[in-house]
């Protein structure tokens, strides 16, 4: 990596206390706390948030998304993980 | 920090769950709050764990391929609900390590149920249809308890839990429907698990030592007895539906209160299995410390592995 160049850092945001954080977005910053310091300025300028999470983007190990088929396909036909399949009686309540 | 200090840092902290606010993990919290988290937690996803071995003891007996798939689809739900209430527990600063160390010394508590054997097949519905169903009963409520890591696990659960209790029943109907022996056999299970379904919802509320706190921290939204309730009034129609009988002579409705009365529980038996003299305690902890022992292996080999391909790659960009 060139010494010249900002990192790129992915930049995840709590909009508020009970929700997960989300990514948001992305930028460039020399380090961790720049990268903080800059995710509050680019992505919570109207209190978008209340706890950012900033990853430098090197550190994410992305699914290729040309290997979807057998990363996801053998779930589709999983129909009995859904509470669907289960013949039950209309009576039945709570259930 | 002075205790006065402290004791403001309490005022807002309690304010804040009054409020209904979440708290997070890096927020401030009593030292109190994170223990009492991380016992109830951590027990959480041992339960889950352990909870796998009963109904493993079926899989490769299940009557159907139906059945089966069903069966290790519900058994790799409840390892994934162990693995998301871990890690929702180590946010609150413990290690992976100390919990399963905890739980394999016989330090940690798990859900006293799986202290009991799966002796038929109809065990497998009784298990979906009466522990998945008072676990759900339970679990709702966790949903919006104030812990947020907690909440956000327990939404997920609540989620993918709700197939469990309906292959259970489906289960039983099929064996309330089908020969005499088979419906015999339904009865028998729902003979054994009925008592122990209830003790699961948890000691009375004369006997609960958490509930006040529990209840003010949104770890618990209803008192045990609430609960154990609303499961009764909700079960006991879904058995006479399928024409089993539920194996208590005191059940009656009560026109009054709109609610079944019921007979007394055995809470001498709930305490003997909570310490450790269940039919299945010694089995399912030895099954338990067993696999972990045996799986050793495969966690060191992988570990191997990682080290020697970050060898390589570093070897590759020296070179």
């Amino acid at each position: 990596m060139s010494t010249k160049n900002w990192p790129l850092w992915e930049v995840f945001v709590r909009s508020k206390n009970g929700l997960e954080h989300r990514h948001c977005g992305s930028l460039h910053a020399a380090d961790e706390e720049m990268a903080l310091e800059n995710a509050r300025d680019v992505y919570t300028r109207r209190s978008e948030g209340v706890s950012i999470w900033v990853v430098e983007s090197k550190h994410i190990t992305a699914s290729n998304p040309e290997n979807n088929g057998e990363m996801f396909e053998p779930a589709q036909d999983k129909v009995y993980r859904h509470p669907t399949f289960y013949d039950l009686p209309d009576e039945v309540k709570h259930m | 920090m002075s205790e006065e200090q402290i004791k403001n840092l309490e005022a807002q902290f309690e304010a804040r769950i009054a409020r209904d606010e979440k708290i997070e993990p890096k927020d401030w919290m009593p030292e109190k709050y994170r223990k009492t988290h991380i016992r109830q937690m951590s027990q959480h996803a041992h339960s889950e764990i352990v909870g796998m071995l009963p109904e493993g003891n079926w899989i490769t007996r299940a009557p159907s391929l139906r059945r089966k798939v069903a069966l290790l689809a519900k058994v790799q739900d409840e390892a994934g609900h162990g693995l998301y209430l871990y890690s929702a527990t180590e946010t609150l600063g413990i290690s992976r390590e100390e919990m399963y160390e905890q739980l394999h010394t016989g330090k940690a508590k798990y859900s006293s149920i799986f202290n009991y054997p799966t002796i038929t097949w109809a065990d497998m519905g009784a298990i979906g249809w009466l522990v998945d169903g008072a676990a759900i009963i339970n679990q709702v409520p966790l949903c919006n308890t104030s812990y947020g890591p907690y909440a956000r696990a327990m939404i997920r659960v609540c989620k993918e839990e709700s197939f469990h209790q309906r292959q259970g029943y489906e289960i039983m109907i099929k064996l309330a429907n089908g020969t005499p022996e088979q419906k015999e056999m339904a009865q028998d299970a729902l003979n054994r698990w009925w008592w122990p379904s209830l003790m699961m919802l948890g000691p009375t509320d004369a006997e609960s030592i958490h509930t006040a706190q529990s209840m003010k921290w949104k770890l618990k939204r209803k008192s045990n007895d609430d609960l154990r309730q609303q499961f009764i009034d909700q079960t006991v129609p879904q058995a006479e539906l399928i024409g089993l009988t539920i194996p208590d002579p005191d059940l009656k409705w009560n026109e009054e209160r709109q609610s079944y009365d019921f007979g007394e529980i055995d809470w001498d038996e709930f305490w003997q299995v909570v310490k450790g003299h269940g039919p299945m305690n010694k089995e399912r902890m030895k099954a338990r410390v067993n696999a972990w022992e045996e799986g050793e292996w495969v966690r060191d080999a992988a570990m191997a592995h990682a080290s020697k391909k970050q060898r390589t790659s570093l070897e590759k960009e020296v070179s």
